[in-house]
């Protein structure tokens, strides 16, 4: 059981790494939010479901899963509000002919 | 064996809110950074609850985390509505 | 009608201060229901202001349906981020629009945070059913255009798409 939550938690901790090499490496600001909506949504729930199969059943575990879910329905909500403020802003997207 | 394994876990996703906050020191608009706050809120509730293990106390981080993830939402929906409304300035070299 | 609404958030409430309390004796539990109790009396109507459909059994199972497919999407899209992060010369990202026949707002809503959450689109605008999706790919833009997701949130909300389903599209 150990050896599962380990790899759990081990798998959200590169996705959070991957989401933050991918919101410094990525051209334009939609881009990044790709990877910063993603990553970091998927990471952090594999971490905490990591931990709450490490703790067993417990009132612990319970509460690591509601934060989970919470951050699985507010994380892209959040990055949609943020994409709407830069669409809204008429912030230009990079497209491939730009890089010419 | 866990012990190590929280701590190396913490510290490395202590690295990756390092990489993101160049993205909100650099901007280069005011929503690049918006993002790279809520990015690096994300990755702190992580921290939280593994820092909970550390300390042997995970009944309270996890509360402590679920508040960070409330104002983090909250916060995120609050500068973006704001910065909706208000505009935002970009000069042509935002790419 | 009210009071079945009063029901329903304060058993709501008090779950989650069950949760979050942690305290099982007479004292807590008993604070517990009194603050769920008046929450729910004063304020149900802005905490949960969708009246009870008579479809809410019905939905709920096929949202429970609709999640492991929406969570093994989500595993594909950050494959897909992992390996654009590591080759970002990949890229090639377009604006797409599209109206959606969905009507319901919480359809809408689990619409877009599903496109957020699948292989290489994000949601970037809803104007009433108009929709602007942010695509990294082409072959990304042309799976949320295909109208597969849409149909399956159409189906979790007991909507009916109508004749000629397909989104029309249009490039910004």
């Amino acid at each position: 059981m150990t050896i599962v939550s380990m790899v759990l938690v081990a798998a959200g901790v590169f996705l959070l790494l991957t989401g933050a090499l991918g919101l410094i490496r990525f051209p334009d600001f939609y881009s990044r939010m790709h990877a910063a909506g993603k990553c970091d949504t998927l990471g952090s729930l594999l971490i905490l479901t990591g931990l709450a199969s490490y703790q067993g059943f417990d009132l612990a575990a319970v509460k690591l899963l509601v934060v989970a879910v919470f951050i699985f329905i507010t994380s892209p909500t959040a990055t949609h509000a943020i994409a709407r403020a830069a669409h809204r802003n008429e912030i230009p997207a990079w497209t491939a002919e730009d890089d010419a | 064996m866990p012990y190590e394994f929280f701590l190396g876990c913490a510290l490395a996703i202590l690295v990756a809110v390092t990489i993101s906050l160049y993205r909100v020191l650099r901007g280069p608009t005011i929503i690049d950074r918006i993002i790279g706050v809520n990015v690096i809120g994300t990755k702190t509730i992580a921290v939280i609850v593994l820092t909970g293990y550390l300390f042997d106390r995970v009944e309270f981080f996890i509360d402590i985390a679920f508040l960070y993830a409330l104002i983090n939402f909250v916060g995120a929906l609050a500068l973006s509505r704001y910065f909706e409304s208000k505009g935002v300035e970009h000069p042509g070299d935002v790419l | 009608m009210a009071r079945a609404r009063r029901l329903r958030a304060f058993v709501i409430l008090f779950a989650f201060w069950l949760v979050f309390s942690g305290y099982f004796d007479p004292l807590h539990v008993g604070l517990g229901v009194l603050c769920s109790a008046l929450v729910a009396v004063f304020s149900h109507d802005l905490l949960f202001p969708y009246p009870p459909s008579s479809h809410t059994a019905r939905t709920m199972w096929r949202l429970a349906a609709f999640i492991p497919w929406l969570i093994w999407q989500v595993i594909g899209a950050n494959l897909h981020v992992v390996y654009l992060v590591f080759r970002p010369s990949q890229i090639r990202p377009r604006v797409i629009r599209f109206r959606t026949k969905l009507t319901h707002d919480s359809s809408k809503l689990l619409f877009g945070n599903s496109i957020t959450l699948t292989p290489g689109t994000v949601t970037m605008d809803i104007e009433e059913d108009e929709f602007f999706v942010h695509a990294i790919s082409d072959k990304a833009a042309n799976d949320t255009l295909s109208g597969d997701m849409e149909h399956r949130v159409a189906h979790v909300f007991s909507e009916t798409l109508g004749t000629g389903s397909q989104p029309s599209a249009g490039e910004e």
